[in-house]
């Protein structure tokens, strides 16, 4: 059975669908950030799609952008991320509020 | 310093020495005008432009005419006697020499006023004398002043005088009502200058009869306005007796002699306008009738020496307002009662003053009696001033009194009303002067244990005994029984021109001898009553109720004083609470706490929650999607 390439994408919507229901309902800052990958790495399935189904190599080198960008911002993030929760023990991403106006 | 302190006790010779100087000037002036023939005694003198603006020019120019002539002469001659006569009745006083600095103001402005050519520079000088009213009433400002309590010995436990009178309130209310009047006076100079284009008399009276009907009838009712707050009248009259409270001296040059007399010579200098309007006129001669009428009712029922008088000089004032306003017939005759006013009025205050002088300042005729023996030319110069205000035939006030009342009976109309009232008010006036005198000079001694009165020093009698003579002499001298073929009126005839009708000698008999009747009644009436030994007290607790409106005003101040305290105070604070704090401020307010308002909504949107953040994030993101997906 020759799968389409809509069925990629729909699994592309998924996955990113999955990523911002995480980011915007898990406390854990470690989940957080695996659900941000999760949203990349759907995006990276798409752009492949679209490369395979008009035969141009634009996506894949934009797939290369975004593999690079998400390395990038993970060590940055995790870096931020350890930074912070050393002064407290805890992991909730509830307890940084001190911008509460 | 040392030289000031000097100067301070020469202050007053120096203020009468300059009055008396200004008064030869006139003198002088006045004979130079009557060397000169009839029509051309008239000078302008064109002083410094003082505004130019578009089409209105004004300078500050001068006009010496026989009607000015008189004015000035009047002025500076009583001045000087009044002037005179302060140097004694102030001589203790600390602030002497503002009180004659202020005099000398008075009469300066006075002067400006009687002399100028144009109405602004005459508003000038109007103003100015008011100003000085105003300064020289409030000027024991600081001291206590006892107010005579009407109902006194009237009731049992009242006490003969009540609440202390400052000095600055009367002074206020006669700034004041001053005010009110000189609104009209404004207003008639706009006008003026809006129909005619100039202010200069000469330019003015030259045009009026070209005027409109309405318009003359506006500008003259306008200056009559003026004049009613300035001379007194109805209904602008209220602040007169209250300006008793300032210095005797002031009373009588200012309040009987001077001020009060600009509002007729107003009229007597405009009258070719209060010519051209008939309804004017009439305003004029029933307000003066009126008004004469009103205030000797009232005279009737004071016991302050001071304030029987200032409601006298009202009701002569209306006697002179009757005068003028009744057209050429009766301008001479309304000027003449100015004059020979001046002398018997100003010789009553200062007499008064000086009983007051010799009674340790008190005004209260219920605590005289019997003072002829100890102040005897006190007693002799006020007796000829009562003959000349009650009208004793031959004395000054019978001639031009007399002129007034037979002026108005040949004039028809309203003023054959006029004579009526103002033959009543003759023997009202009989009543209340005779009243004065008996209960100041005759009878019983009714002063309090350690008094001694006295009589004043010469240089305070000396005024009085020429005052005196002049109100005995002035009538027969300066004019004649009817008025016409007087030195006096001839004199005025360039200026005020001559009556149309002539009265016979016979009618002005008859009319002279009605009104002297009338007088003489009302004399001997206050005789019956008060000269004997009756016990008026007793009297006056049976008449208890009529008696107490008359002591009570009539009223009238009681009205005022509705109305403009407090009506105006509750104005004012309907003002300040309502509309200021509660819609101004509140609406100021309002709209601090309606952003305030706003920002504690907005602010919730500041959680502090990383994940409301991105919630935002992605709906922002969502938006534009639709948007870019959407679009058309």
């Amino acid at each position: 059975m020759r799968v389409g390439p809509g069925a990629y994408l729909l699994l592309s919507a998924v996955l990113f669908a999955i990523g911002v229901a995480g980011v915007l309902i898990r406390r854990n800052a470690i989940v957080v950030f695996m659900c941000i990958e999760l949203m990349l790495n759907a995006v990276n399935l798409s752009f492949i799609t679209f490369a395979k189904t008009n035969g141009a190599l634009d996506g894949q080198v934009l797939a290369f952008f975004v593999m690079v960008v998400a390395a990038a911002e993970v060590v940055v993030g995790l870096g931020i991320l350890v930074a912070i929760f050393r002064k407290r023990s805890s992991t909730s991403v509830d307890d940084v509020n001190l911008l509460k106006g | 310093m040392v030289f000031g302190q000097r100067l301070r006790a020469l202050a007053g010779w120096i203020a009468t020495l300059a009055v008396a100087a200004a008064f030869a000037v006139a003198l002088a002036a006045f004979f130079e005008l009557l060397s000169l023939p009839g029509e051309e005694r008239t000078q302008i003198l064109r002083g410094y432009e003082w505004l130019a603006s578009g089409d209105l020019r004004v300078a500050f120019d001068l006009r010496w005419d026989p009607l000015s002539a008189v004015m000035a002469l009047a002025v500076t001659g009583v001045s000087s006697l009044i002037h005179l006569y302060s140097i004694g009745y102030m001589e203790h006083d600390e602030r002497r020499e503002t009180f004659f600095s202020w005099l000398n103001l008075f009469v300066a402005s006075m002067l400006v006023l009687v002399l100028a050519q144009n109405f602004l520079v005459m508003f000038l000088g109007w103003e100015g004398v008011g100003l000085c009213s105003y300064l020289l009433v409030g000027f024991w400002f600081n001291r206590r002043l006892l107010l005579v309590n009407p109902l006194g010995r009237l009731v049992e436990g009242e006490p003969d005088d009540t609440r202390e009178v400052w000095a600055p309130p009367a002074a206020k209310k006669a700034f004041l009502a001053n005010r009110i009047g000189d609104v009209g006076f404004l207003l008639a100079m706009f006008l003026i200058f809006a129909t005619v284009g100039s202010l200069d008399f000469d330019d003015v009276f030259g045009q009026a009869s070209g005027l409109a009907a309405g318009t003359a009838t506006a500008i003259a009712l306008l200056l009559f306005l003026a004049c009613t707050g300035k001379s007194a009248q109805f209904p602008l009259y209220v602040w007169l007796p209250d300006a008793m409270a300032g210095p005797t001296p002031v009373s009588a040059l200012i309040h009987a002699a001077t001020m009060v007399t600009a509002g007729v010579f107003l009229v007597a200098r405009t009258h070719v306008l209060f010519e051209a309007s008939g309804t004017a006129q009439t305003v004029v001669v029933l307000v003066g009738a009126g008004t004469a009428l009103l205030a000797a009712l009232i005279a009737i029922g004071q016991d302050d020496i001071k304030k029987i008088l200032a409601y006298s000089t009202v009701s002569q004032l209306g006697y002179m307002f009757i005068g003028v306003g009744l057209g050429p017939i009766g301008y001479a005759a309304g000027m003449f009662h100015l004059v020979t006013h001046a002398f018997f009025k100003a010789q009553l205050f200062l007499g008064a003053g000086s009983v007051m002088h010799g009674n340790d300042d008190d005004t209260d005729i219920k605590h005289f009696g019997g003072l002829r023996s100890t102040m005897p030319i006190t007693f002799w110069t006020t007796m000829a001033a009562w003959a000349a205000i009650i009208g004793v035939p031959l004395a000054s006030g019978f001639y031009s009194k007399d002129q007034v009342l037979a002026a108005a009976f040949e004039h028809g109309g309203v003023g054959r009303l006029a004579w009526v009232v103002g033959v009543l008010t003759a023997g009202l006036t009989a009543f209340y002067m005779s009243r004065y005198v008996f209960l100041t000079f005759f009878g019983e001694r009714r002063w309090p244990e350690g008094r001694h009165p006295h009589e004043s020093p010469a240089v305070m009698t000396l005024p009085l005994v020429v005052l005196g003579f002049l109100a005995l002499v002035a009538g027969f001298a300066l004019s004649t029984f009817t008025g016409e073929g007087g030195r006096f009126q001839d004199f005025l005839e360039p200026v005020l021109g001559a009556p149309a009708e002539h009265e016979s000698l016979a009618a002005a008999f008859a009319l002279s001898a009605v009104a002297t009747l009338v007088a003489a009644a009302g004399a001997i009436g206050a005789w019956l009553l008060y000269g004997r030994r009756v016990d008026w007290l007793a009297v006056r607790r049976r008449y208890a109720g009529g008696w107490r409106a008359l002591a009570d005003r009539l009223y009238v101040d009681q009205v005022y004083e509705f109305f403009t305290v407090n009506l105006g105070r509750a104005l004012a604070a309907f003002l300040a609470r309502t509309v200021d704090q509660r819609g101004i401020d509140g609406a100021v307010n309002g709209v601090a706490e309606l952003v305030g308002n706003g920002a504690r909504s907005g602010r919730r949107l500041q959680s502090g929650l990383v994940r409301s953040y991105a919630l935002g994030v992605l709906g922002g993101a969502v938006l534009i999607v639709a948007f870019l997906v959407f679009r058309p």
